[in-house]
């Protein structure tokens, strides 16, 4: 039960990221590395404004702000100053290393008793399980802590998800969206698409600013490493996500990239569980992503050459 | 009304690749006029149509719309007075988004674009009153994918969309160019009837003889860069496709002759 909980906690957190890589990749189809270094920043802003005592909603909020500020970023080298898109990514991520050390002023920041998001969920539990430090579910016990969380990053992904839903259903959303699908139209029907790569860009990295904060708030620490193939990770979770709902409307598009990043994470720790070295969970991730880009076309054209073969014959 | 004054636009200047793509066009189209632009390859008239649309930066002149400078407006600007139909029928829209989400960007053409829904139910509704106009049978799938539809329905929808909101210029740039007989044929009456009837101001480059001398007023006639002739007026009602291919060649053989020569011999015959 703690492995399904932890799973779909992290699941939920990394949901918000899987949802800002698919606004730079599949809306904007922008390929924002960018993703690697905001995720740390996010982290290492709340760490350092929840240990001087700020407030977790203020923290997050202003975490979210920081990730939005790398994505702002990474547009404005893209779209400005015409330096391409992986290499604008590239760039910022590396300058994001040296200002995450600097935020955190040092490589790693834990936190240790203090107020988090959760936190008044788990006060709300325990005073409805007669203080109790466990909660019965299904018949096993779990930590209210574990339980307070979840609860709390499945509201703010639900609603995080329903406001990027209705965002994207708006006039400028629908402008974002034809922005990614043909920039030539957009502009002929009087979009000024680099404000729109760079709203997107911001927008994007602010979920992923965002999902960094809960990370590090639900792991109790951030680390200037978190990031590393976090890209990777979200472009995976969209992956299944899409087998599993389509991506035929943003609200299926959404609710899949939800669903990938919650699945992708329950088999990661399955297969951890069942021994996998977890020095090679990168490895592996990787592999997948790879596969799945590549073997549905490969796969097309085998059978395509089967049976154009099985037809000659 | 369109006013042109002598804009002219080199590409890759100073490199052996110089090309002198607009020589110091001067051009007034006034309002309600349809004209078309013909000529060889390369005579820059889609150029013209690219510079009026502001897709990059003149080397010299100034374009005028209705009497408002736009030379230093860009593209995304302009958009809000000018309508555009694209030569390639996929360019026009946006292919994952359905019928009605493209039409509805079209609908907020030259608008501040804010936080209302796109797609509510009186914009849908009139979506579908316009569309059904088309006669296509497009009504029944407004939330279709528009890349699911043919060319030539995408065209279609592209011309609706482009004179949505009535543009005080619109500019067609070869569309009928990539579509079948059948399709190229309803495109080009519907572009006469909304012309018609919205009274636009508009330029359409054409490589069809027979085109140029059916659906517009006027005919401009461009080689290397400069207007070379234009028919208006009786001579326009007058013209045939076969005299518009003996003009090319008196072009193309006056370009051979010495200048010298080829302006005594324009001087004497016109």
């Amino acid at each position: 039960m703690t492995l399904v909980i932890g799973a779909l906690t992290i699941g939920l957190i990394l949901s918000l990221l899987s949802m800002g890589v698919w606004i730079s990749f599949r809306v904007l189809r922008y390929c924002d590395i960018t993703v690697d270094g905001s995720i740390t920043l996010g982290a290492s802003v709340v760490a350092i404004l929840l240990v001087k005592g700020w407030s977790p909603w203020t923290a997050t909020l202003v975490a979210t702000l920081a990730g939005a500020a790398a994505g702002l970023v990474t547009g404005i080298l893209h779209t400005r100053f015409k330096i391409q898109e992986l290499l604008a990514g590239i760039l910022v991520m590396t300058a994001l290393y040296s200002v995450n050390l600097r935020v955190m002023g040092r490589s790693n920041v834990p936190l240790l008793d203090v107020e988090t998001l959760a936190s008044p969920m788990a006060r709300l539990i325990t005073r409805c399980s007669s203080n109790s430090d466990t909660l019965g579910v299904c018949g096993w016990q779990v930590p209210v802590q574990d339980a307070a969380m979840l609860v709390t990053v499945l509201l703010v992904t639900v609603a995080v998800a329903l406001v990027i839903r209705w965002f994207l259903l708006t006039h400028i959303g629908t402008a974002l969206r034809a922005t990614g699908d043909n920039p030539q139209m957009v502009r002929a029907q009087g979009v000024n698409h680099r404000t729109m790569v760079v709203f997107g860009l911001a927008s994007a990295n602010g979920l992923v600013g965002m999902s960094g904060a809960l990370l590090a708030q639900y792991q109790g620490f951030a680390d200037v490493q978190m990031g590393i193939g976090m890209m990777v990770w979200g472009l995976a979770s969209i992956i299944i996500g899409e087998a599993l709902a389509g991506r035929t409307t943003p609200g299926l598009a959404l609710c899949g990239a939800i669903m990938g990043t919650i699945l992708f994470r329950l088999l990661v720790a399955i297969a951890l569980r069942w021994g996998l070295n977890p020095n090679d969970l990168k490895m592996v991730t990787a592999l997948f992503v790879f596969a799945a880009l590549v073997l549905p076309d490969s796969v097309k054209s085998a059978m395509h050459r089967f049976f154009k073969r099985q037809h000659h014959a | 009304m369109l006013d042109l004054r002598q804009i002219r636009k080199t590409f890759f200047p100073d490199t052996p690749n110089e090309v002198q793509a607009l020589c110091g066009i001067d051009l007034l189209i006034p309002e309600g006029t349809f004209a078309a632009i013909i000529g060889t390859n390369g005579s820059g008239k889609s150029t013209l149509l690219n510079a009026v649309a502001g897709a990059f930066e003149l080397d010299q002149g100034g374009i005028h719309i209705d009497g408002r400078e736009i030379t230093t407006w860009p593209e995304y600007r302009r958009a809000g007075l000018i309508g555009r139909v694209f030569q390639n029928p996929f360019a026009g829209t946006a292919a994952d988004m359905t019928i009605a989400e493209n039409i509805a960007l079209a609908m907020r053409r030259g608008c501040r674009r804010g936080f209302g829904l796109a797609l509510h139910r009186t914009a849908r509704a009139e979506i579908a009153e316009r569309v059904r106009t088309l006669n296509l049978g497009l009504e029944n799938r407004l939330d279709n994918p528009i890349g699911t539809l043919s060319g030539g329905q995408r065209q279609a929808l592209t011309l609706l969309m482009a004179t949505w909101r009535r543009p005080r210029l619109l500019l067609l740039d070869e569309h009928t160019a990539a579509l079948d007989p059948k399709s190229a044929a309803q495109v080009a009456e519907l572009t006469l009837t909304l012309i018609r009837q919205e009274k636009l101001t508009a330029l359409m480059v054409t490589h069809s003889m027979q085109q140029a001398v059916q659906l517009p007023e006027r005919i401009i006639m461009m080689h290397k860069g400069r207007v070379v002739r234009q028919y208006e007026g009786q001579e326009k009602d007058r013209v045939r496709a076969p005299d518009l291919l003996a003009a090319f060649d008196q072009v193309r053989r006056r370009e051979q002759l010495d200048p010298a020569v080829a302006a005594l011999l324009a001087k004497q015959y016109g």
